[in-house]
């Protein structure tokens, strides 16, 4: 049999320079211009100005932001030492997210709703959701059971990307009743890549909805670095949508909380969705079950360390005399504080009574339910002293 | 009384459930200014509104993502996927999502959302268009999943579907929406998780939903004059089912046949055939057989007068039980 070789121009060499090209492309730099970045504190903590954003804190703002951070940092490092000692099944870190998801979430009113992932810790903070009830659903005593009505903060999600859809047609509820609110739905980078991402998208911009859509570009999908997922910077994704997208310093709260708050006031006044890529890096491992050290090496973690979220905002505060060593000493004693007691609560936790299997699946009776609980209750009680 | 096919009645069952509450919405592809594929939603953006009468950009778990979310806000949306080969791209927010939230939530959470799916084969459709996808639904713990066979159900069960606090999955045979028959409006409803006899018999009971009760009821007219008495129940409820009827009619008649247009295997029938092997042991004369489909795609529809059982297939199952 005659082997063709491809020759260069035809359709497989072709193919396989494309492949190439894929495999070295940096998707951080972008396709075309350099990406754009919002940014008005840097690393070092310097304010620096933006032409479009700017934001007004007061310095007990910035106290309160920080105090935020600190403390999600604390219940995110109890919960990991948790997961650790066997009281949590699993755990997905915030580490290295808590501008992002502060700075987000600060910006959200009451009337607001916010849709996240299993990883929004620190949005789940600024919604009032109590830390230990995110600890149920990893801790496996439940798979969310705080109500989402109460804090305008929906359940975690774990299948990726789904909750965008949530939130869009949350979006289209809110413009049916006329009311002064928005979404924001929070999701990865490796959740672009899904159906229901795009297809949110197009729901968003076709219907004009009052969302917006938090990106937080981790830069990894468990083992799956950026160029599996994107060959452009993943906020110039939008423009093909027909609404702004806009790129930000995932690790500068300012920057977070002025382009969110910005792109939600724009949602409630009818303008719109808008995309924000909040350009960050997860310092941790996707979740507790997970090895980085598979799959990246050391230098990206060190690289990212000089760019913490929060040592900039302490390092800002110092230089413009916001705060003397007793706040500093203050915040790090309730860190201890909160770290205790959710670790005490979480071991509080009742495993839940077996007969709860069969409840709160359906809201009105159901036949085959009821027939299934009877049996099984039947048979518990058949146990000495009615347990199994 | 007025007569009404089967699209029209389940129009005028979305019609009425949309004046009875605002917060009633219908979504789909082509549900707007064309009325469906099948006309069940015509005229009802031109009375209700395109903020009531959505059109949707044609991705089906789109559809149900976002129904999902209007429910979250308080509406009660009823989503049309306009053909059942198509619901598979909403398959995964429908089982991820819809079916699970509200046990997620520990019942903090209602979906009052309602999946109209027109189902089955028999109008000599393209591939994808004939499917009969009912037990991949029933087969998730959370949703309730019914079927409407004539129009009286139409008109009544979407009502019920749509005023139901948990998700519906809704299917509507769609070679028997032009099948006409008197609709009562202000007749009190059948409860909508109950079966009915739609034709009492002595000698076998036959079981069937959606497309197949019509066929079932002319295999049962067929058989009379041979003096075999057939009992016909629609179940209209697959999830949960009336087995407290089927159980007592089986006890009654001691021979079962379970006719469905969907494949044999692993079908609903399986699920009626154990429970009633169960329950029922020592009444029954003979095996609970099943017509139905055949384990392969649906085929070409020029064969699928061989795929669907019709009224010979159910009556040589009702012959081989009195063969034991």
């Amino acid at each position: 049999m005659r082997v063709n070789r491809p020759k260069d121009g035809d359709p497989i060499s072709v193919a396989l320079n494309a492949q190439e090209r894929h495999v070295t492309f940096d998707a951080s730099r972008g396709a075309e211009a350099p990406p754009e970045l919002v940014q008005l504190l840097t690393p070092e903590g310097e304010r620096v100005e933006h032409p479009a954003y700017d934001i007004d804190l007061t310095p007990e703002e910035v106290r309160g932001l920080y105090r935020d951070l600190v403390l999600v940092r604390r219940v995110d490092m109890e919960a990991v030492a948790l997961q650790r000692q066997g009281e949590l099944g699993i755990w997905a870190s915030l580490l290295g997210q808590e501008a992002a998801q502060i700075g987000s979430g600060r910006a959200l009113t009451d009337a607001d709703m916010a849709f996240p992932t299993y990883r929004e810790h620190g949005v789940a903070w600024c919604r009032g959701v109590d830390p230990v009830n995110l600890l149920g659903l990893f801790r496996g005593v439940n798979h969310g059971g705080w109500d989402p009505a109460e804090h305008n903060f929906h359940l975690y999600t774990i299948v990726i990307g789904s909750q965008t859809l949530h939130a869009v047609g949350y979006a289209m509820g809110i413009q049916r009743d006329g009311a002064d609110a928005a979404t924001i739905v929070y999701f990865g980078d490796g959740a672009t890549s899904q159906g229901d991402v795009n297809e949110s998208f197009i729901w968003a911009s076709v219907f004009n909805a009052p969302v917006v859509f938090f990106c937080q570009n981790n830069q990894w999908a468990i083992s799956e670095p950026l160029e599996k997922q994107s060959r452009i910077p993943l906020y110039r994704r939008a423009s093909g949508f027909g609404f702004p997208g806009i790129r930000v310093d995932g690790n500068d709260v300012f920057a977070c909380l002025a382009v969110t708050r910005q792109a939600l006031k724009n949602a409630r006044e009818g303008q719109g969705p808008t995309l924000i890529e909040a350009f960050t890096y997860r310092m941790g491992a996707h979740t507790t079950s997970d090895d980085p050290t598979r799959y990246r090496v050391a230098g990206e973690l060190e690289a990212w360390k000089l760019k913490d979220p929060i040592e900039r905002v302490k390092a800002y505060m110092f230089k413009n005399q916001l705060a003397d060593q007793d706040f500093f000493d203050s915040i790090e004693a309730e860190a201890a504080d909160l770290g205790r007691d959710v670790r005490k609560r979480c071991l509080e936790m009742p495993d839940p009574h077996p007969l709860e299997i069969f409840e709160h699946v359906y809201s009105e009776p159901h036949a085959l339910l009821t027939e299934e609980r009877e049996q099984y209750a039947a048979y518990l009680a058949s146990f000495e002293g009615g347990e199994r | 009384m007025t007569t009404l096919t089967l699209a029209k009645a389940i129009n005028e069952g979305l019609r009425t459930a949309m004046e009875d509450d605002s917060k009633v919405l219908i979504m789909g592809e082509d549900v707007g200014k064309l009325g469906g594929v099948f006309r069940v939603t015509d005229g009802l953006q031109k009375d209700f509104g395109e903020s009531r009468v959505i059109d949707t950009p044609l991705a089906e778990s789109g559809i149900i993502g976002t129904a999902i979310g209007l429910a979250l806000r308080g509406y009660r949306p009823v989503c049309e996927i306009q053909f059942d080969g198509f619901v598979f791209p909403a398959a995964d927010q429908i089982i991820t999502q819809l079916a699970k939230m509200p046990l997620r939530s520990l019942g903090k959470i209602k979906l009052p959302v309602v999946v109209r799916i027109p189902c089955g084969g028999g109008i000599g459709a393209v591939e994808h268009h004939s499917e009969s996808p009912e037990a991949y639904f029933t087969h998730t713990g959370g949703l309730r999943v019914v079927a409407c066979s004539n129009p009286v159900d139409g008109y009544h069960m979407i009502q019920q579907a749509i005023r139901c606090d948990d998700p519906v999955i809704f299917f509507e045979p769609k070679r028997r929406y032009w099948d006409k028959a008197e609709v009562e409006r202000g007749a009190a409803p059948l409860a909508f998780d109950r079966a009915q006899i739609v034709r009492p018999g002595t000698d076998v009971t036959v079981l069937t939903y959606g497309p197949m009760v019509k066929t079932c009821l002319e295999a049962a007219a067929a058989v009379e004059q041979d003096g075999r008495s057939l009992e016909v129940i629609d179940l209209r409820s697959l999830n949960p089912l009336d087995t407290e009827m089927v159980f007592e009619s089986v006890r009654r008649t001691g021979r079962c046949v379970v006719a469905h247009e969907a494949p044999v295997f692993s079908g609903l029938g399986a699920e009626l055939a154990a429970r009633i092997t169960e329950a029922c042991f020592y009444s029954l004369e003979a095996p609970v057989l099943r017509a139905g489909g055949f384990s392969t795609p649906y085929p070409p529809s020029r064969l699928e007068d061989h795929y669907l059982p019709d009224l010979d297939r159910v009556l040589d199952a009702v012959d081989r039980t009195f063969a034991f």
